[in-house]
């Protein structure tokens, strides 16, 4: 349910990050941890709820996936894991809470395109 | 003509960040902050009311902060106990906000307090997003819902600090399984410490309220450190 929180949170972040000059958006690429409590699906549903009336309109939410990886720090090693339970070191089996991946909830990357009227030093 | 804006901006960096300072204030006013989290029908407010009573015994200044979606009936409730209580009504909202909880300090002086408990809304998804500058995260499960609820909701329990186990009372009665609740708890969060209690009977209480206590104490030293030059 509260994934709608998050997209509206997603259209504020990128509409503030904007360059001047209204360019248009085409795609809003996010990284949603497996321990994020976000569920993708919802959260695409909820996109489009978000953008409607605003700069996002008619763009594309590209949603990455990101596992969750525990470190274990007598092995040294990270271990990703399949699910959200068992956290534990793949080599020694020893229980670990150090999480070193799939809490993220993180707008990755914005594609946009330059208006027709904008300068075009790059 | 494509472009590609790296942002790497956290989606709920505006939360985080209003947490942030909240969490500073309450260190500066010597507070111990605890958000408490489970599904509706765990007995968060019943432990609530019996912890809000026991710290009063203690001689010790507590206060609360209660999220439901609709009505003030917890914090009718809670009130009894004597401590200031106030209801944050989401209308519908499945969880708490750190902006709700700046909103609804107006007018406490927190320097006053030595705690300070926020009852989330009853849900074990939502609420595990979202900072709320609390410097223990409390979750429930109590003995009547299922040994295996943590494996089905690890987020919550993943996220928290302290487990505590409720209505153990009925434990009994439910023939609730300790050792399978405890190696469930233990596949999402092989730190936390457990703490059993009973409203009822008041089992625990004590141990809960130290525990916060110390953990705060814990977490001040350890932000105050983190921002030594």
């Amino acid at each position: 349910m509260h994934e709608l929180s998050v997209a509206h949170a997603i259209v504020t972040t990128v509409v503030e990050a904007l360059p001047p000059g209204s360019p248009r958006v085409n795609e809003v690429r996010v990284r949603i941890g497996a321990l994020s409590g976000v569920v993708p699906e919802a959260l695409q549903f909820a996109y489009e709820v978000a953008v409607d009336g605003t700069a996002l309109a008619d763009t594309v939410l590209l949603i990455e996936r990101v596992p969750v990886t525990v470190h274990c720090t007598p092995c040294r090693t990270d271990t990703t894991l399949e699910g959200i339970t068992g956290f534990a070191c793949s080599e020694c089996g020893r229980p670990t809470a150090d999480i070193v991946a799939g809490k993220e909830l993180e707008v990755a990357q914005v594609v946009f395109s330059e208006p027709a009227t904008a300068g075009r030093q790059s | 003509m494509s472009r590609i804006l790296d942002l790497k901006k956290g989606i709920l960096a505006k939360n985080d960040t209003l947490a942030a300072t909240l969490r500073q204030t309450f260190v500066e006013a010597d507070v111990a902050v605890s958000n408490w989290v489970s599904s509706p029908g765990t007995g968060k407010t019943a432990l609530l009311e019996a912890t809000l009573n026991r710290a009063r015994e203690r001689e010790l200044s507590v206060a609360a902060l209660v999220g439901d979606c609709a009505t003030d009936n917890d914090a009718q409730r809670l009130a009894r106990s004597g401590a200031p209580v106030r209801q944050i009504v989401t209308e519908g909202m499945c969880h708490l906000e750190a902006d709700m909880i700046a909103g609804h300090l107006t007018g406490w002086d927190v320097s006053e307090l030595d705690l300070l408990i926020i009852e989330n809304v009853g849900n074990l998804v939502c609420p595990s997003g979202f900072d709320l500058g609390e410097d223990t995260r409390v979750a429930l499960l109590s003995v009547t819902e299922g040994e295996d609820k943590p494996m089905k909701y690890p987020h919550i329990f993943q996220s928290a600090d302290i487990v505590v186990v409720t209505k153990t009372d009925l434990a009994a009665a439910v023939e609730w399984n300790r050792e399978a609740a405890y190696a469930a708890v233990r596949a999402t969060n092989p730190d936390a410490p457990l703490i059993e209690t009973s409203a009822r009977t008041g089992s625990g209480i004590d141990d809960v309220l130290d525990h916060l206590l110390a953990a705060a104490a814990a977490a001040a030293r350890q932000l105050t450190t983190q921002e030594a030059p």
